[in-house]
């Protein structure tokens, strides 16, 4: 049960205010967690990036050196040098400030997709686990069907179905995502299930909703915040990929994805149109994977032990 | 076995008529009325304002009929090989498709086979010098092909090989057998973008399966019989770590057939993916739901091949 608790303290950003709700059993639980998260440097490397691309979107406004819409028609595809870091683009836009923008699209995609689906795909993934087998299976058929649809298809047209822009996008990739979560949700609600404490808590007469909250609630939410830090990631990159077909969040919006759309164009004389920002959604993407393998290695409690 | 073939078949089935109905009304959704941009894109431009004319051509085109019976009528249409003619080009489909799928499903093919000797190799190398160099180097190179956007990837090789360097053609693709040395020239590229996230991916599984199985008693018994390296790892590790990396294969068709699309894109390669964009772009409604179908069509059976293949490989699978 200890497992929970470090979920509760450990999310350190402000966004998960409504799990604090316990206090801390031990100042050790705190110390042993921040130690196996930050136990490989990769997953430090990782965290730290997070956190700077997160004050990066916040402070878009003071750092980025120009406005990132603001056309200079003097100063097209200008060549990176002192008044332009990287220079400019095909309409004489600051590119540096255009990449700074971007990643408040791309944080703002990631997280309200994670949210979507991560919603639909727990409530549905909860329902599954607690049904009986016959309605079980039939959710799980219909969840390996959507996870065997190739995903991009439909997000193409759900995106545009949806005029693309960022509700859009989310929508679509929400849309497409979420049975990966049920998976996860389903079966690890089937595992706790057959613990013999909630045969315990059963005969002592606990109600259905009492078991999920108080047990099933609590085991599910380690893997849960996991796969929602690698979702992050995989989220943002799924955004860049309609972005740069021309299908997801369209220009003039600084979004990385149709950045490397428009910049492809000049890729001879002026890569770092398109190179830069690709280059932002690797890093971004890369830095919520580490992360996510720094929480579960901090999370996993069959890796507890091991990491003493 | 033969029961379950038939029950995977009838899902199979079902899940290809399930994708179409989702996207024939998805389609129905986009925003653009299809005999709008019929009119406008055929030289019947001076017919515009009638609209009397309009409603003919719906009618002949049965789109003034509810969606439902629209959609039984394409299928029917389509189980009889006939995807109709694209509203923008005009020509027709099946035609269309024809060279296209061939085309992609050798570069998508090619791509697994790739990604399926490169990314275990590689996982292999890196489980058995665990903490070495080499390990380092293809831990990385793996951390890369997974968080690597596709389109950046061939970007970089794009700029670097054909602008930089010269050594590859920057795009286009030709046939194997129609030239040999200029389809492996132009395929590189493609199929090293395609095939990279799937490496990566096969690369950390074989890696720390390997890890898993090199701590396993019947390992530490082949070394105490005193064999070789290569025969511990080759003739009893590697069959069990193998296994997990079987259950990818599924992930990595969908993966590699979703990167065509960019793929094929950025490297003007005339294939699915490139008709899907085109179509997609200028709502080019028959052409998007004949290529959704056909694709989907390719990544079910290709699933079913893996699934029944993993029964066949681990023979502690039962097929009920």
């Amino acid at each position: 049960m200890d497992g929970t608790k470090i979920v509760r303290e450990q999310i350190p950003d402000d966004e998960f205010e409504v799990l604090e709700e316990e206090q801390l059993s031990g100042v050790n639980e705190l110390k042993r967690f921040v130690r196996a998260f930050f136990r490989r440097k990769i997953v430090v490397v990782g965290f730290i990036l997070v956190v700077v691309v997160l004050l990066t979107a916040a402070l878009a406004d003071v750092i980025a050196p120009y406005d990132p819409y603001e056309q200079d028609l003097y100063q097209v595809l200008a060549a990176p040098g002192p008044s332009h870091p990287l220079g400019t683009d095909a309409l004489g836009r600051d590119l540096l400030s255009r990449i700074i923008h971007g990643s408040r699209i791309a944080l703002a995609v990631g997280v309200c997709t994670v949210l979507v689906s991560a919603s639909i795909g727990t409530v549905i993934g909860l329902i599954a686990g607690f049904s009986d087998s016959r309605l079980n299976s039939l959710i799980m058929r219909i969840t390996d069907i959507l996870i065997s649809v190739p995903s991009l298809v439909l997000q193409l047209l759900i995106a545009s179905a949806l005029n693309s822009g960022v509700t859009g996008v989310v929508i679509a990739i929400g849309l497409t995502l979420f049975p990966a979560y049920i998976r996860l949700i389903n079966g690890q609600v089937l595992s706790v299930k057959q613990n013999d404490y909630i045969s315990a808590s059963r005969s002592m007469g606990a109600k259905k909703s009492r078991i999920i909250v108080r047990h099933v609630v609590r085991n599910v939410v380690s893997p849960l915040i996991v796969m929602m830090t690698i979702m992050m990631g995989m989220s943002i990159m799924a955004e860049a990929g309609l972005s740069f077909l021309g299908l997801g969040i369209l220009p003039p919006a600084a979004a990385w994805g149709s950045m490397c759309r428009d910049g492809y164009q000049y890729l001879m004389t002026r890569p770092l149109l398109s190179i830069a920002p690709g280059l932002a959604i690797m890093i971004l993407v890369f830095a919520f994977n580490m992360v996510g393998d720094g929480l579960r290695d901090a999370l996993d409690p069959k890796l507890r032990g091991a990491l003493k | 076995m033969v029961n379950y073939i038939i029950r995977r078949l009838f899902y199979a089935v079902l899940i290809v008529i399930c994708v179409s109905m989702l996207v024939f009304g998805l389609i129905r959704a986009l925003p653009g009325d299809p005999i709008e941009i019929l009119v406008s894109r055929t030289e019947l431009a001076d017919a515009q304002a009638d609209p009397e004319y309009f409603e003919e051509l719906r009618h002949e085109l049965g789109l003034d009929k509810p969606i439902p019976i629209q959609f039984v009528n394409w299928f029917a249409k389509v189980v009889q090989g006939d995807f109709g003619k694209s509203i923008i080009k005009g020509d027709d489909i099946m035609q269309s498709m024809g060279e296209r799928m061939v085309i992609t499903i050798t570069l998508g093919l090619t791509a697994f086979v790739v990604s399926n000797i490169i990314g275990p190799l590689l996982g292999i190398i890196s489980a058995i010098r665990r903490g070495k160099l080499i390990d380092n180097i293809v831990t990385f190179i793996a951390n890369i092909g997974i968080t690597a956007p596709t389109f950046w990837v061939a970007i970089l090789l794009v700029y670097l090989f054909g602008y930089v360097l010269h050594w590859l053609p920057l795009y286009g693709y030709t046939l194997p057998w129609k030239d040999f040395g200029l389809s492996l020239r132009q395929g590189i590229m493609p199929v090293f973008v395609m095939a990279l996230g799937p490496i990566a991916s096969t690369a950390r599984q074989t890696r720390s399966s390997m890890l898993e199985v090199l701590g396993e008693d019947y390992i530490r018994t082949a070394w105490a019989k005193g064999l070789n390296e290569r025969q511990v790892i080759f003739r009893h590790a590697l069959k069990n770590s193998l296994m997990p990396v079987v259950t990818l294969q599924g992930q990595m068709i969908r993966q590699i057939f979703g990167g065509s699309f960019i793929v094929e894109t950025i490297f003007v390669i005339p294939g699915m993916g490139k008709l899907m964009i085109d179509a997609m772009l200028s709502h080019d409604y028959p052409t998007i739901q004949a290529v959704t179908l056909i694709l989907t069509v390719v990544v079910v059976i290709a699933n079913l091949i893996v699934d029944l293949l993993y029964g066949w490989i681990d023979p502690r699978i039962q097929y009920e």
